[in-house]
């Protein structure tokens, strides 16, 4: 009855028709008015894991999207990106990007700033750049970008366009390098070898070679985070975590990925590769011979292919040897054209900076289409033209990987035993820049919460920086990847004071 | 092409990435090249070999490069006076890029545009290239099967760099010789108005200016009219300003940086640049690309795919250190322009001896060069004919305007600035005494039918054997690179 009266006199009553209908459109534009007056130009909480951590990427967008609604030419709404160019802009959350963001802006320096963030969180070598410095001091003639006589290293070869998927000599080169780094049990062949910059457009070109947006890779997991931007942002290709176990050292097993290739098929989506990385990127742990094969068995069954980054394959350090899918295809007699590789110089050769990835396959087709596609990301030629000269000291490089493994092996021990004394176990691991280490007695609750509630305070009130397991879709909780390579030995102390602190509290 | 499943065990499947022509090779655009790398000139080894006058490359200006970096040692870290920097340099992969890399190309970009314009260095976004640079906007402003506006004639680049992979398409603004090919309201509205009808949805417009292959710079009130019409449909503007260094005569050079400073209403956030320093600089090997754009969405998303093509550090270093050198670049600038302005008027001259014109043009690295009056009709054919008997017979690599989808049958773009004096003479030798047989031919019919069943370019057809020949056959070949060796 009581909502019935007025409404009755907003119907019967002219006079109650004109207010009935004038005060509701008031309040309308009144309430527009508000809006846009009271627009944010702040950006939205942010993510707790992020607590504290300035994002003004996102804040700008919200600044410009809020001019644009002002300006009189406006009238039809903000100026839109692209979808994927917004879920790009937006992709912001992913802890292993926002711990990196809040180290580069403090980065703890043993003189100049020991206070600052412990950057273990990025994969970095910088325990052996010395040697190469020493080396390039030594032989900067050899290296030198131009000659003083008239000949092959004048501007000309240096300024002017290169093939896109890298030079013969430096693939040559790269070869070469990648047959030592294996310590000879394979040798690689320099016309299946594409040249990127870097091993991040290697992963996203032949991903757009092998797969169309919306299909899907099986990855066993915990896998590296910048997959999830390398594949999925451009190409579209899904990755489908296969979780391994701490039981059995997080070792890949066929059976899970038989189960998680049914369960794709089964919601409609085209499974067309499997992607492992050997040396393990987090784990640090080696992919024995015989699960090599039985991952080259089942591709061939399923009629997918095999991507192998092998990108850690000159940074092992443990008594385990190093077998790339390489050596078991030379060895065996598995149809060859469904495997590629991945590899750069980034981490056996310490130089991120320059940018040099390699895409190593057997499959014709496919280099012919990556070598095209590598225009969009071809390496610089004084970059080459230097690489050149190094690679060919074989003699250089021998000694460099020799002395780069007995450090990696120094620090990993010292690394590893300083985390024992705090009661943190670390997975058995041969190879790559980390440790995995198991924190989860001190989370709470043994959920992802509470591993992002640990990592929160080991980077806002330690001020270190680890990977979460959870950014490596790590099916248990409570793990994280601590790198060790970019400490010396008596930062060491520090690292693990830090850790204990927080430890302690929980 | 899609799958074969159990009955080809051993086929692979590819994507359609992989196996589509969208890498645009089967242009005729890359004929010409395929014809050069089969039988290259050498001035002594190669005196009768196909001239590249199809790739438009800055070797001008190289011995002034060189010179700089002979006397700046420390700029390289593989000199003794630069490796102290070696360390910090091989390890620096923050896709930020160097700070003062990034300065060092605002202000080079503030210099180019004499002063008109400021850039800020923390909108400097790197990218693999021009050829990256394109594809990642095209990325950020684009979803698949959403289209841009761009005017005829362009640069055959634009089909596979702003679509292969990006799945955005591309639709062309007619325009025409009659206003020598200016950008119109008109034009602009027409397009616009057909995409809408086809039920595509248009998101920006991308131009080119200095103009590939026109060679020309727009004027201020072409872009006015741009700007107008994007922000009247709110729709983005790309301006590929690679050709910026290389205005050599009047008009003066207007950027569209420029125009939206005076324009208060424009919104900025629709406006991008793409850059590069391969053509203004000479170094296409470098690899050097990169974004600018006033919106700061479009910068982050930007700065997140560039680490699909970062530049090497190492190059950073270097540019950074060159490009900082305010000396250097006003001279190289000036001596660049006034080489190119000489070479320019030397090869149109020489065409204009023997009645060939070519469109006016005050920068670029080509002529668009009006061949209408050798062809026997108005057809792309009649134009891809007399194209193949300048590849073979003459022995000219130049790029018909058809691969620039221009409406006009019979314009060419030619390259003059990626050879020496010498080159240029002998194309120039060879182009005259091809028009004298051409007027010869006129006059009697049948020795015409002659010409046309010798047409044929001689190559096989199929793109595969192409491939199986000389795999890294797309990848420009500086012609000079070929002379030295």
């Amino acid at each position: 009855m009581r909502v019935i009266v007025p409404l009755q006199a907003v119907v019967q009553g002219r006079g109650g028709l004109v207010l009935g209908s004038l005060i509701p459109c008031a309040l309308f534009y009144f309430l527009q008015f508000y809006l846009r007056r009271n627009r944010p130009s702040s950006p939205p909480p942010p993510h707790s894991s992020a607590s504290g951590s300035n994002l003004p990427e996102l804040a700008s967008i919200h600044r410009s999207l809020s001019r644009s609604l002002l300006s009189p030419r406006g009238s039809y709404g903000p100026a839109r990106l692209s979808s994927r160019g917004t879920a790009v802009a937006r992709d912001d959350d992913n802890p292993y990007y926002v711990g990196l963001k809040r180290c580069a802006d403090d980065p703890y320096n043993r003189s100049t700033n020991p206070q600052g963030f412990l950057l273990l969180g990025l994969a970095e070598n910088r325990l052996s750049l010395d040697i190469i410095q020493d080396w390039l001091v030594k032989n900067w003639k050899e290296s030198v970008l131009l000659d003083d006589e008239e000949g092959e290293l004048s501007i000309q070869g240096l300024a002017t366009y290169q093939p896109y998927d890298g030079s013969m000599d430096l693939k040559t080169a790269v070869a070469e390098f990648m047959g030592q780094v294996m310590q000879g049990s394979v040798s690689f062949n320099p016309s299946h070898v594409v040249l990127t910059a870097g091993a991040t457009p290697a992963v996203e070109t032949l991903s757009f070679c092998l797969a169309d947006p919306g299909d899907a890779f099986l990855v066993p997991s915990p896998y590296y985070p910048g997959w999830d931007r390398d594949i999925k942002w451009r190409a579209g290709v899904e990755l489908i975590p296969v979780p391994c176990r701490s039981t059995d050292n997080f070792s890949i097993s066929i059976a899970a990925l038989e189960l998680a290739y049914n369960q794709v098929k089964k919601r409609g989506m085209k499974v067309r590769a499997v992607l492992v990385s050997n040396p393990s990127n987090p784990v640090g742990s080696l992919i024995d011979r015989e699960t090599l094969c039985g991952l080259l068995d089942f591709v061939m069954e399923k009629n997918i292919h095999l991507i192998s980054d092998e990108i850690f394959a000159g940074s092992t350090y443990g008594s385990d040897k190093f077998v790339s899918v390489a050596e078991v295809l030379d060895a065996e007699s598995f149809d060859k054209s469904r495997v590629h590789i991945i590899y750069g110089l980034s981490k056996d050769l310490s130089v991120p900076g320059f940018r040099v990835g390699v895409i190593y396959s057997y499959n014709e087709n496919v280099l012919a289409a990556a070598s095209k596609l590598a225009r969009f990301s071809s390496i610089s030629a004084p970059t080459q033209r230097l690489l050149i000269s190094m690679l060919s000291d074989r003699k250089f490089i021998a000694k460099y990987l020799t002395v780069n493994r007995a450090r990696l092996h120094d620090m990993h021990a010292l690394f590893v035993d300083g985390l024992k004394q705090l009661g943190i176990k670390c997975a058995s691991s041969s190879g790559g820049f980390y440790c995995w280490a198991d924190m989860s007695m001190f989370i709470r609750p043994y959920s992802e919460k509470g591993e992002l509630k640990l990592w929160d305070n080991l980077l806002n009130v330690a001020k270190v920086n680890v990977t979460p397991g959870s950014s490596c879709h790590c099916i248990e909780p409570g793990w994280f990847r601590c790198c060790f390579t970019t400490l010396t030995e008596k930062d060491v102390p520090t690292v693990l004071e830090r850790i204990q602190k927080i430890t302690k509290s929980n | 092409m899609r799958m074969y499943g159990e009955e080809h065990p051993n086929q692979q499947i590819l994507s359609r990435i992989a196996t589509n022509d969208g890498h645009g090779e089967n242009s005729s655009y890359f004929d010409g090249w395929k014809a050069y790398e089969n039988d290259p000139f050498h001035l002594t080894g190669n005196p009768k070999g196909v001239i590249q006058m199809g790739l438009a490359e800055n070797q001008l200006s190289l011995d002034l490069i060189q010179d700089w970096m002979k006397k700046n040692p420390q700029a390289s870290i593989c000199t003794e006076e630069g490796v102290s920097e070696f360390k910090a340099i091989a390890n620096f992969q923050d896709y930020h890029g160097l700070r003062a890399f990034r300065k060092a190309i605002a202000q080079f970009m503030e210099k180019v545009r004499g002063g008109r314009a400021r850039f800020d260095p923390d909108r400097i976004v790197m990218s693999g290239g021009a050829t990256g640079a394109q594809e990642t906007i095209a990325f950020c402003l684009a979803d698949p099967g959403e289209a841009f506006l761009i005017p005829t004639p362009y640069y055959p680049g634009f089909d596979r760099d702003f679509r292969w992979r990006t799945g955005v398409q591309l639709l062309p603004i007619h325009c025409h010789s009659s206003n020598k090919f200016k950008i119109t309201h008109a034009a602009l509205e027409t397009a616009y108005r057909k995409a809408q009808n086809s039920h595509i949805r248009v998101k920006g417009v991308l131009v080119t200016n200095p103009s590939n292959p026109l060679g020309t710079t727009m004027d201020r009130e072409t872009l006015r009219t741009l700007l107008s019409f994007v922000n009247e449909k709110r729709i983005h503007l790309v301006c590929d300003e690679i050709f910026s260094g290389t205005v050599f005569d009047k008009p003066c050079y207007v950027s569209v940086s420029e125009v939206i400073e005076d324009d208060p209403y424009c919104d900025r956030d629709l406006i991008h640049i793409a850059y590069s320093l391969s053509k203004d600089l000479g170094v296409p090997g470098f690899r050097v690309g990169v974004i600018y754009s006033y919106n700061d969405a479009v910068v982050c998303c930007a700065r997140k795919m560039s680490s699909f093509g970062l530049v090497s550090s190492q190059t950073q270093h270097l540019l950074a250190s060159m490009l900082g050198d305010e000396e250097f670049t006003t001279s190289f600038l000036a001596t660049s322009r006034r080489r190119l302005c000489r070479r320019r008027r030397v090869f149109t001259e020489g065409l204009k001896r023997v009645g060939i014109h070519c469109l006016d043009g005050n920068a670029g690295l080509f002529c668009w060069m009006d061949l209408r009056p050798l062809l026997k009709e108005a057809t792309v054919e009649a134009e891809l004919r007399l194209w193949r008997v300048i590849i073979n017979d003459v022995k000219l690599n130049i790029s018909p305007g058809s691969s620039f989808h221009c409406s006009e049958p019979g314009w060419f773009r030619v390259c003059f600035a990626n050879m020496d004096d010498k080159a240029m003479e002998i194309a120039l030798m060879r182009i005259k005494i091809f028009v004298y047989r051409e007027n010869d031919a006129a006059v009697p019919a049948k020795n015409k039918r002659r010409w046309d069943e010798t047409l044929r370019l001689s190559l096989p057809r199929r793109f595969e054997d192409l491939t199986i020949m000389t795999p890294h056959l797309m990848s420009p070949h500086s012609p000079l690179v070929q002379a030295a060796t």
